[in-house]
């Protein structure tokens, strides 16, 4: 027999003994045989949530449980910012694409920019044309080395998440999966409606747009890279960027 | 020496230890504070919790299911994946992996379940060189000691150790800045990703929907591990998997904020293959090894199964007072805290690990600490009951046969009393000597004095 027959084999041999259904007390309980409660209607009448047809999923009714990411663009932006400003990511806002590109200049001198890495897309083809540096696109394989040189990343997004200061990045629209995380500072160009209220609403917008067609990785940066492994303090730049900035762009 | 007289041990010297102490509790202190304010803005936290749980009672009370659909969609999308039954078989398929691949270098990312099964021992072994790229657990590696905390490996050091420590290793000048400390590691590990050739990573969560592991980290190691060697090997226990995509919505916050007090964590980043067409970068081949040992004995004790619910948070760790006292190395388990006292002796034996469901004081802040609600403290009694039931202690049981007898005869009480009484005195000439017959008590406690007069006596002279 194989292993994945024999650990399968366990596994059903196990689970012949229903277990209690959590919240309804502790020990070998067998007046709570647990499978009757997969409906858990502990959650749905919660809330003023209408008891569903199909019962909803705990993690789909624990939405209104979890921090909030608000209702409108603007209530959402403002919490992006709140928590960008925790997270220690520059966040700016434009109202056009030039003065975006402007901004991209004027960081590129300020911070002696020498060399750029990105991948092909529409936001960051004209990023990178206005800025006129040597420019590493990754798309399609790149030699690490080079990457490692560059002295920022700029990345387009998939989404940015109001609830947490999140970006969402894949392997497939953003260049891969080290270019948002290998050069010291990753710069991100957003459009103002790609900003969503939650992780739930990011997730589902992905399943939407990509499967069973998965990009290898998805990924979540929420801030620059950090670490708290010396005596608990806050050290950024740990592995990945020092920096980390989001342009919101119409 | 056994586990038990280790532990003991190792106790009895770090609770003396107050710069440990001092240094323990002002982390866990900034700890608290952050959790706290980041459980604010959950508008129900217990709401959460109770989801949280019942989600991880969906996914492990049909594991068998949501296994094989995970492993299914993994396959589909070119992935290898082992099944291990043991540590041994789990250490065998990983180094057949590195062997094939003539591994030069290894880079790992923090994986605990790779600390439960001793896998940088057996690579270091077969003369593998495997580098921890987390900071803290680059810290303990640098020390050859085993990580400290499951979540916060090298909490119990100071800057200025760490400072000497990479002075010693890495011949760096000294420093009391953490930047700079933090500084001189990244630079150490740059050039190890780059030349490394196999990645080995953990994973907090699988999803059974999907097809993908979701690895939660601070640094962006585990990005970079799984992004720049050719080969990638993830080892994660059964237990992990969750049955949607959306389910990350709920536990991914949770995490963090129990675990880290952070609204959430760095890098989520969730793997549903290797390098796929037209992509830019990501390793040619990726191997995932799926590990039992001994997780489906736990599963098969319906009572305590809920202990697999567990997502490595490390709450009850951070709240647990005795943790906070003994610290994370006197367990000598790769979990420690709570869950490490309830799940080892599953995962390694009752036998030899019983002791740990003594390592608690029962105020059951564990319990209300973990955001899946296993019911901790409970299953620490549990394991008691069962290690009383397995292997009775005689003299244990013969004492308290004796006592019963005696408080059930008010002659013999009687007797005992004055025996009491009138030798109590001539006890502080032994008293903590080695002749002390009561010394296992008296050796950290005092013993008051009898009373001259019972209550009986008393009631006597009163009428
Ligand atoms: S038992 Fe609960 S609190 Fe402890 S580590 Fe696991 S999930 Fe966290």
């Amino acid at each position: 027999m194989s292993a994945r027959e024999q650990i399968l084999g366990r596994i059903r041999e196990a689970l012949r003994k229903p277990a209690p259904f959590p919240g309804h007390g502790h020990g070998g309980n067998d007046e709570h045989p647990g499978h009757e409660h997969a409906a858990t209607p502990a959650l749905l009448d919660r809330g003023g949530i209408a008891q569903p047809i199909i019962p909803l999923r705990p993690s789909v009714a624990a939405r209104p449980w979890l921090p909030p990411g608000g209702v409108t663009h603007q209530e959402q932006w403002e919490r992006f910012c709140i928590a960008s400003t925790e997270l220690k990511t520059t966040v700016f806002e434009f109202g056009s694409i030039e003065e975006a590109h402007a901004k991209l200049r004027e960081m590129a001198i300020a911070q002696a920019w020498t060399g750029v890495a990105s991948h092909h897309g529409p936001l960051t083809d004209a990023a990178v044309t206005a800025l006129a540096l040597p420019t590493l696109f990754t798309d399609g394989g790149y030699p690490v080395n080079d990457l490692e040189k560059c002295s920022v990343g700029i990345t387009e997004c998939d989404a940015l998440v109001a609830q947490t200061g999140s970006i969402l990045v894949t392997s497939r629209s953003t260049g891969g999966r080290a270019l948002s995380v290998l050069p010291p500072h990753h710069l991100v160009l957003a459009r103002r409606g790609q900003l969503v209220p939650d992780l739930g609403t990011a997730l589902e917008q992905s399943k939407r747009r990509y499967a069973p067609d998965w990009p290898s990785m998805i990924s979540f940066i929420t801030g620059p890279s950090r670490t708290g492994d010396i005596e608990r303090i806050l050290v950024l730049g740990a592995h990945g960027p020092k920096q980390l900035t989001v342009f919101l762009l119409p | 020496m056994t586990a038990a007289h280790q532990f003991l041990e190792q106790a009895r010297k770090v609770t003396r230890d107050l710069r440990h102490r001092g240094l323990i509790q002002t982390a866990l202190r900034k700890y608290e504070v952050k959790r706290d304010e980041k459980k604010r803005a959950f508008p129900d936290w217990e709401s959460a919790r109770q989801a949280a749980a019942e989600v991880k009672w969906d996914a492990i009370n049909h594991l068998d299911t949501y296994l094989e659909d995970f492993v299914a969609r993994l396959e589909s999308r070119g992935t290898r994946v082992h099944w291990a039954s043991t540590a041994a078989e789990a250490r065998d398929a990983i180094l057949g992996v590195v062997r094939e691949r003539k591994a030069k270098a290894i880079i790992k990312s923090k994986a605990m379940t790779a600390e439960e099964i001793h896998l940088n021992d057996a690579l270091e072994k077969e003369g593998y060189a495997v580098v921890e790229s987390d900071l803290g657990e680059y810290i303990v590696q640098l020390r050859h000691e085993p990580p400290y905390h499951i979540v916060f490996p090298a909490m119990h050091l100071t800057r200025d150790e760490i400072s000497d420590l990479f002075h010693r290793e890495l011949g760096s000048a000294q420093t009391r800045e953490p930047e700079e400390l933090t500084m001189i590691a990244r630079r150490v590990m740059r050039q190890k990703y780059i030349t490394a050739d196999v990645g080995i990573t953990g994973a907090n969560f699988a999803v059974a929907e999907t097809g993908m592991i979701s690895i939660t980290e601070n640094e962006g190691n585990a990005r970079l591990t799984a992004a720049l060697p050719k080969t990638m090997i993830t080892l994660l226990g059964i237990e992990k998997v969750i049955p949607a995509l959306e389910d990350l919505a709920l536990f991914l916050p949770m995490l963090a904020t129990a675990g880290a007090g952070q609204t959430l964590t760095g890098y989520n980043t969730m793997y549903s293959g290797p390098r796929q067409a037209g992509e830019a970068d990501g390793p040619e081949e990726w191997h995932v090894v799926l590990l039992d040992n001994r997780r489906t004995e736990l599963l098969a004790d319906p009572e305590q199964r809920d202990a697999l619910h567990c997502i490595r948070c490390g709450a009850c760790l951070n709240v647990c007072p005795i943790f906070k006292n003994v610290g994370g190395h006197t367990y000598g388990t790769a979990y420690s805290g709570p869950i490490g006292s309830v799940i080892t002796p599953h995962l390694r034996g009752l036998k030899d690990w019983k002791h740990l469901s003594g390592a608690s004081s029962l105020c059951g802040a564990c319990t209300e600490a973990c955001p899946v609600k296993i019911d901790l403290h409970h299953h620490l009694l549990q394991n008691r009951r069962n290690a009383v039931v397995e292997d009775a202690p005689i003299l244990e049981r013969l004492a308290y046969q004796l006592f019963a007898m005696v408080v059930n005869h008010p002659t013999l009480w009687q007797f005992a009393k004055e025996l009491g009484r009138t030798f109590q005195p001539l006890h502080r000439w032994v008293l903590r000597s080695k002749l002390d017959p009561a010394r296992a008590w008296t050796a950290t406690r005092d013993i008051p004095p009898m009373a001259e007069m019972s209550f009986k006596e008393w009631w006597r002279t009163r009428r």
